[in-house]
């Protein structure tokens, strides 16, 4: 049970399962504003908080699309950054392929227009 | 000097310990800096993280900040539960404890008048979501007949939705007035985003309260008992928090300055 001294009945949805956006409501926007040695300007936090709010509404498209904003968003998240340049990479690959194979069958066209390119100066 | 000193929350010199397993932010146990009869908790942190340059760079990476947030919340959660501590903001940070000395010293005054104004008090967390659309009568199944059927259909849909939300409104404006007259003090924050709060329905009241502590079973059996009032409509209850809401201004009555 809750810890005798402070006569609190048990905690609602607090710890680990409290709701991100009631923890950075009060971290961020609550609490008592001290200048510290290391100046991160007030600015600074309430433009976070404005700008994960922008981020928020601007994904709510997203989220109606079935994506979890939060774990795939890269801007948000550094793994899903890390997800976001594998695909990314995978994606590039196909496109080479592609382009590959593609110029293979329309090599005539490539050359023509190599001509004119400075690039083809290397390739001859 | 190794490290910054992250300040988490200044109080009375506490009447119990805190857990002894606790890790604040960047893993470090906080530590209670003494000055003046006042307490600071303290962590030591890592420069490479919390000198001005990489902590700007961090509160923008929403994994770090969250990671932050939760230890900060952590360790002020402890803090709540053996005494009545002045949360500060996240990322207050000094460049050793003489710093964070200096900074007691100016706000001294600052710091006791608050402490006594919210010595044994908690903050509480109460939210009213309406959690569905009304049911849709079957509008997408029952083809409308004709055209006025289908504005018939049309017409019953959107006044049953202005009157849920109608409902909402009066249900949170009546539960804030009731919550309240239950409190010492209460403020009403700006509704939170469903996305970023991962939870569904759409909030229509996000308030907290200031409650004393020998009064807080009351206060949540109160909020308690209004929970099934209205269907469609959720209420949901969070805390008992350190008096985050209500550690910054001198008072919410006569808001003069």
């Amino acid at each position: 049970m809750t810890t005798m001294a402070s006569r609190l009945p048990e905690p609602y949805a607090q710890g680990s399962s409290a709701n991100l956006a009631d923890i950075l409501e009060r971290v961020l926007d609550k609490g008592i504003v001290i200048a510290g040695d290391i100046r991160i300007n007030l600015l600074d936090i309430e433009l976070l908080t404005v700008k994960l709010r922008l981020i928020v509404a601007s994904v709510d498209k997203a989220k109606e699309m079935g994506i979890d904003w939060w774990e795939d968003d890269p801007a948000l998240s550094s793994g899903a950054r890390r997800k976001e340049l594998a695909r990314e990479n995978s994606e590039l690959r196909e496109r080479l392929a592609q382009l590959e194979s593609g110029s293979a069958q329309r090599e005539p066209q490539r050359s023509q227009r190599s001509q004119k390119s400075p690039k083809s100066q290397k390739e001859s | 000097m190794t490290g910054l000193r992250y300040v988490y929350a200044v109080c009375h010199p506490l009447g119990a310990p805190l857990q002894a397993e606790l890790t604040g932010v960047a893993g470090d146990p906080p530590r209670l800096l003494t000055h003046h009869g006042l307490i600071a908790v303290v962590s030591h942190v890592p420069e490479r993280d919390f000198a001005e340059q990489p902590l700007r760079a961090h509160l923008e990476d929403l994994d770090w900040l969250t990671e932050t947030a939760r230890a900060h919340q952590g360790v002020i959660d402890a803090l709540t539960v053996v005494t009545t501590p002045l949360p500060l903001r996240l990322g207050t940070v000094f460049r050793d404890d003489s710093g964070v000395r200096v900074m007691m010293e100016a706000r001294e005054d600052d710091f006791r008048h608050t402490l006594d104004r919210l010595e044994g008090r908690v903050e509480w967390g109460v939210k009213v979501y309406v959690e569905s659309e009304p049911e849709e009568t079957g509008e997408p199944a029952e083809k409308a007949a004709s055209g006025r059927d289908y504005l018939r259909q049309r017409r019953r849909y959107v006044r049953a939705h202005e009157d849920l939300w109608q409902q909402a409104e009066e249900f949170a404006s009546r539960l804030h007035a009731v919550l309240s007259s239950h409190a010492e003090d209460s403020r009403l924050h700006a509704p939170q985003n469903a996305t970023l709060s991962g939870i569904s329905g759409q909030n229509v009241l996000n308030a907290a309260y200031l409650v004393s502590r020998h009064e807080s079973e009351e206060f949540v059996e109160l909020v308690d008992r209004t929970k099934d009032d209205v269907p469609g409509l959720r209420v949901e209850l969070t805390g008992p928090w350190a008096a985050y809401s209500f550690a910054g201004e001198e008072t919410g009555e006569g808001d003069t300055t």
